[in-house]
């Protein structure tokens, strides 16, 4: 008699779920910094997932279920991005989105894991759209966890295969920040350099304290005197700007390979002082060939008077959306499976999210920064009068590594 | 300040029925606020408040301005990680309960160390000498990986090993009680050691190092011993953080904490002992509820200590003393209503900057997807002149009005004290 | 040669605008023992004003309104927020000041809002000065330099030369005795705060265009300037200047040298490898740590010679 009942109230439940699926509002929490020294840049990014989000909702990507952005203000710190979780776990969100820094995706990549081994029935699924750190989809991969970014290394993988072509190129100077990332930044690209070019030579190599130097003057002489033509830097934010100043001011001849040339701040700070020497290697660059995305660009710009380039936004919710749609479900359990080896077309081209481990395979561009000239460089950014030319789109492929991730799957 | 008559003596019963009610209190909060996310706030309120309690040790009780104490609670924090990552891969025997003993021995090994440096001196070299070792100690964190962890920090998970009487420590309720016990014991200690011989020369020398000196004592030792007690409680409250976030990483040691602390001890009150309880709680609630509301949290919380410093120096706790006072004596009811009025226009004139506060951020930060926005459950456009006109009309109307509330309490209370003064004589 | 002639004159650039910024600092610290903890806010405002004002007037008169509003804004704080604080002493002064710190950095966000602004160089000063060698020195860091020196050069004037610096001075060793001769301290305290914020401002004109204006530039640059005011002796400018000096140069070589703990030992036969104890201590370079320096510099300094370089008090 109570299995009955019981399977009859479950029943109903399950009726009841199926029957709200179709106008449901499927909640995503945004957790990234809203306050303080990255505002700007979570600001941007927020209003990038609430753009396409309203895009998906428009023309009903999902087939039925509209998405809904809740962003959280983590304050760039791992302990309150943490809290961030309590108060989306009280609110009954299922879905995370993070980007900003590798140590909040570490923490809430633990986080969540522990929630949903001690929680069945209340799992949480986070679709990571900018955290680099390679560990998190190899030594530290976990089932919950989605990355839609390209990690370090295959940013790297495909800096150096694009140098290595360069004959120009001979002497490197590595120039980091000095922790986690910026290490592994000068690591890899030494490797990937001793592996494709053997002949270049690394003149020297940098690691400074992160957000605390002013004045790079004297790490930019050191630069010039080391003979340096090419210098690799994964530096962000003010650290970026300033360098990239200094070195106009010294005048320094030599290119920049940057990873985050055009985030937010930047290319105001750097304004013409980067003209034809700054490159970005990233997975877009809205001044593509065809201009793929182009429009989505625009209208972003028009609604937030801001640029549009954290296009794994579209990525996401384009995922999100085809998950939906073939489980029929909102259920992260079931979302989350359908997502392992999911491909879909973006606005670089295909992407995969690969089943062993996680991490979405895409296209990579390296771009240029230079003046507008309506022709391949149509699209400023930050209204400088400067846009990016993309110099290279690269395979998928040419960048796709190897992963030690041994993925747990639940039963 | 009128300190000396306000001093806190209150019965021996009637201190058994604070620490008890006290205990009773810790223990009733989960039952009220039963939500993930408030545990999560009241666990994180435990924790300031030994933090911000041993950090009143140095700051209230013996004088020394400290910009570094997230120091001693941060280094606690990663040692206590450290042990607790090793006890789960079975190395040695520890059980998560004992683990905030570990961070606090840690905390109080760095006060020997660096405690030895910066307590050689007092006054404003005390406070710089707290600053340059914390801004070390902050770069070095990001420095060496291995200890460190570098960006990601060091996680861990409290979790292992066989659950004693059912206590796994997995839900976050079990830490709360956790956390409330340790509390509840440091909160006790620390109340102890402001009544021993230490304590009270810690005051002496806060009061009139030369004089202390005179009659025999060593300043800079009694400095160093009271810092060294300190750290050791920073290191528990270090060590509890890293067991409720499972965590740490190195915004535990970052000058951002330290500043934090000092704010949280200040608004408070540092004359009293249980005033940086009030704060603790009043600080932990700015930062982590009401950014939830407002991302413009950091300015009501600067604004608010400005405020403090400025017009009530002896922070939360002095103004309730002083109420405290009036009960005793019956005055209270007399000046209740003069409060009662202050009150109201007061709160006309925080919802003036409020309105205004939030209408610039709508305006200069959030324009982007037009200026309509919500505040006190209205709908209204940020950028239209009635909404400007309001808070000017708030603004000018409730400034009057408090202004002339707050000139009638300050004549009451003189009143109601020259009656004191003259009722005594 | 070239590096070293380079990296001097990089040093001697970076320790005048430290100077810049300190001496403000240093100045209301001698006249009213107040640390003013929110003086790197100041700078923020200057660099703020300076752009907003150079959006319509251009660069030169932005470069002397900004740091008079910027002076002005400093005296009507003293004297309606610090006069009220300073009957409870020194630690309440110095917490007003921080919480004014946290205050300023919220309410530029809510007026400018959270991105950096576009504040340029104008082109005037853009582009290279001289080219030493094959490296060029640019025309903005040696506008820089003569600003502060113009700077220095004044503020010595105004101090040694004029009644008010001669009450100031005075005042610095001897407040009773010149309110007792019917000076107005007050006044002068507040004309003061205003003074040392005014210098601040002018910092912040020159550091807002040749670094980046953002929200997050005051916590920047705010202990380094504490470290300035320490090491080079409380309330003495003569102190500030040597002090910035020293930090701008040491700091500047030390990035130059790739010198570890490691080489050291290395150079007298003991082989340090990763399996060695401590290794991410022995490996670390001079340069890694180069930015840090300071505030080593700053713990040794209280440590062995709490008055500073200069400095005629100890606490």
């Amino acid at each position: 008699m109570r299995t009955i009942l019981r399977a009859t109230a479950a029943g109903a439940v399950l009726a009841f779920a199926a029957f709200g699926a179709n106008a449901q509002t499927v909640k995503l929490a945004f957790i990234d910094p809203l306050s303080g020294l990255m505002a700007p840049v979570g600001q941007n990014q927020l209003n990038s997932w609430r753009y396409i989000a309203d895009l998906a909702n428009q023309k009903n990507w999902a087939g039925g279920p509209k998405f809904e952005i809740v962003p959280f203000d983590n304050k760039l710190s791992p302990q309150e991005s943490l809290n961030a979780l309590k108060q989306v776990i009280d609110q009954g969100i299922r879905y995370v989105l993070q980007g900003n820094g590798s140590s909040v995706a570490l923490a809430l990549a633990d986080a969540i894991a522990k929630h949903n081994e001690r929680n069945p029935g209340k799992e949480i699924l986070y679709l990571n759209y900018a955290a680099v750190d390679p560990d998190l989809t190899n030594s530290k991969c976990d089932y919950w966890h989605f990355r839609l970014d390209a990690n370090s290394d295959m940013k790297m993988e495909a800096l150096t295969t694009f140098l290595a072509k360069d004959k120009n190129v001979k002497n490197v100077y590595l120039f980091n920040q000095n922790y986690s990332f910026g290490q592994a930044v000068a690591k890899a690209a030494k490797e990937y350099l001793a592996r494709k070019r053997p002949d270049i030579k690394i003149v020297g190599e940098d690691l400074h304290p992160l957000a605390q130097v002013k004045d790079f003057a004297p790490y930019v002489s050191k630069i010039k005197a080391a003979g340096t033509d090419t210098v690799i830097t994964g530096n962000w934010g003010s650290d970026l700007a300033l360098l990239i100043k200094a070195a106009k001011d010294a005048g320094l001849t030599a290119n920049f390979y940057t990873y985050y040339g055009a985030t937010t701040g930047v290319p105001t700070a750097m304004g013409a002082a980067g003209e034809e020497r700054v490159k970005y290697v990233g997975y877009w660059n809205v001044n593509n060939e065809k201009f793929v995305g182009a429009d989505v660009a625009m209208g972003f710009n028009k609604k937030y008077k801001d640029d549009y380039y954290t296009m794994a936004t579209y990525t996401g919710i384009a995922m999100l959306a085809k998950a939906f749609k073939e489980t029929k479900s909102t259920d992260p359990v079931k979302v989350a499976a359908a997502l392992e080896g999911m491909k879909v077309q973006s606005l670089n081209g295909e992407v995969e999210m690969r089943k062993s481990d996680h991490q979405a395979q895409q296209p990579l561009y390296i771009a240029k920064w230079v003046k507008l000239n309506g022709k391949d460089v149509k699209y400023d950014q930050e209204n400088t009068g400067y846009g990016w030319k993309t110099e290279v789109v690269l395979d998928t492929y040419v960048a796709a590594q190897p992963t030690s991730c041994q993925m747990k799957r639940p039963k | 300040m009128a300190a000396g008559v306000l001093r806190y003596q209150p019965l021996n019963l009637a201190r058994w029925i604070i620490w008890g009610g006290t205990a009773v209190l810790m223990a009733a909060l989960p039952l009220v606020f039963t939500q993930g996310f408030a545990i999560t706030v009241i666990s994180q309120m435990g924790v300031a408040i030994i933090f911000t309690l041993s950090y009143n040790m140095l700051l209230g009780q013996s004088g020394m301005l400290s910009f570094g104490h997230a120091v001693y609670s941060g280094l606690g924090a990663y040692i206590a990680v450290h042990t607790l990552n090793l006890a789960a891969k079975g190395q040695f025997w520890m059980p998560v309960s004992l683990l905030p003993l570990v961070g606090g021995l840690a905390g109080a090994f760095f006060g020997v160390l660096f405690g030895y440096v910066t307590t050689k001196r007092a006054g404003t070299t005390f406070a710089m000498i707290t600053l340059g070792i914390g801004e070390l100690v902050g770069s070095c964190s990001l420095m060496f990986p291995d200890f460190f962890g570098g960006e990601g920090g060091i996680t861990t998970n409290r979790v292992f090993g066989q659950p004693f009487l059912g206590i796994t420590f997995g839900p976050a309720i079990q830490v709360y009680y956790l956390i409330a016990l340790w509390c509840i014991a440091s909160m006790a200690l620390m109340y102890a050691w402001s009544h021993t011989p230490l304590g009270r020369m810690a005051n002496a020398v806060r009061d009139n190092p030369e004089r202390a000196e005179f009659v025999g004592y060593d300043t800079q030792k009694v400095r160093w011993l009271t810092l060294i007690i300190s750290a050791f409680f920073a290191g528990i409250a270090g060590a509890l953080t890293a067991i409720n976030f499972e965590i740490v990483t190195a915004e535990n040691v970052s000058a951002v904490r330290s500043g934090g602390v000092l704010l949280a001890a200040f608004i408070g009150g540092v004359g009293f002992f249980f005033g940086p309880i009030i704060g603790a709680c009043v600080f932990v609630y700015f930062v982590v509820a009401l950014s939830v509301h407002t991302k413009a949290w950091l300015l009501y919380l600067g604004l608010f200590f400005m405020l403090m410093v400025m017009f009530a120096p002896g922070g939360i706790a002095s103004l309730i003393m002083m109420q405290v006072q009036l009960i005793a004596r019956k005055r209270f009811g007399r000046i209740a209503r003069h409060y009662l009025a202050a009150g109201a226009s007061g709160l006309m004139v925080l919802a003036a900057l409020i309105l205004t506060v939030e209408m610039t951020y709508k305006i200069s930060v959030d324009s982007a997807t037009g200026t309509l926005m919500k505040l006190f459950g209205m709908e209204f456009d940020a950028a239209a002149g009635t909404a400007w006109a309001v808070a000017i009309g708030l603004w000018i109307v409730g400034g009057w009005l408090f202004n002339l509330a707050c000139l009638r309490v300050a004549r009451v209370w003189g009143e109601i004290q020259t009656e004191f003064v003259e009722g005594r004589a | 040669m070239e590096f070293f002639l380079i990296s001097l004159l990089n040093g001697v650039s970076y320790g005048l605008l430290l100077f810049m910024l300190s001496s403000g600092l240093t100045l209301i610290f001698s006249m009213m023992g107040v640390l003013n903890f929110a003086h790197a806010s100041f700078y923020m405002i200057g660099a703020y004003l300076a752009y907003t004002l150079g959006l319509k007037l251009g660069f030169f008169p932005a470069l002397f309104l900004a740091p008079i509003l910027t002076g002005l804004f400093g005296a009507l704080i003293e004297r309606f927020g610090l006069r009220k604080v300073h009957r409870y002493g020194h630690v309440a002064e110095l917490l007003f000041t921080f919480g004014l710190a946290y205050l300023i950095e919220e309410s530029v966000k809510v007026i400018w809002g959270l991105a950096s602004m576009p504040y340029r160089i104008p082109a005037v000063l853009d582009g290279p000065l001289f080219t030493l060698y094959t490296t060029s020195f640019p025309k903005f860091r040696g506008f820089m330099m003569l600003v502060a020196l113009a700077m220095l050069f004044s503020v010595y004037l105004l101090l040694m030369r004029t009644r008010i610096g001669l009450v100031i001075q005075a005042a610095l060793t001897h407040p009773q005795t010149v309110e007792a001769l019917g000076h107005n301290v007050p006044r002068v305290f507040m004309l003061v705060f205003g003074g040392g914020t005014a210098l601040a401002g002018l910092a912040g004109v020159i550091g807002g265009a040749a670094f980046i204006t953002e929200p997050s530039m005051a916590a920047s640059v705010g202990p380094i300037v504490f470290v300035v005011a320490v090491v080079g002796g409380m309330g003495s400018l003569a102190g500030a200047f040597l002090a910035s000096l020293l930090i701008g140069i040491v700091q500047t070589f030390a990035i130059a040298l790739d010198w570890s703990l490691a080489g050291m030992l290395a150079a007298v036969g003991i082989g340090v490898t990763e399996s060695t104890p401590l290794y991410s201590l022995w490996k670390l370079q001079l340069s890694q740590v180069a930015p840090v320096l300071p505030y080593l510099l700053l713990v040794l300094m209280l440590i062995f010679r709490p008055k500073g370089l200069l400095g005629t008090r100890a606490d």
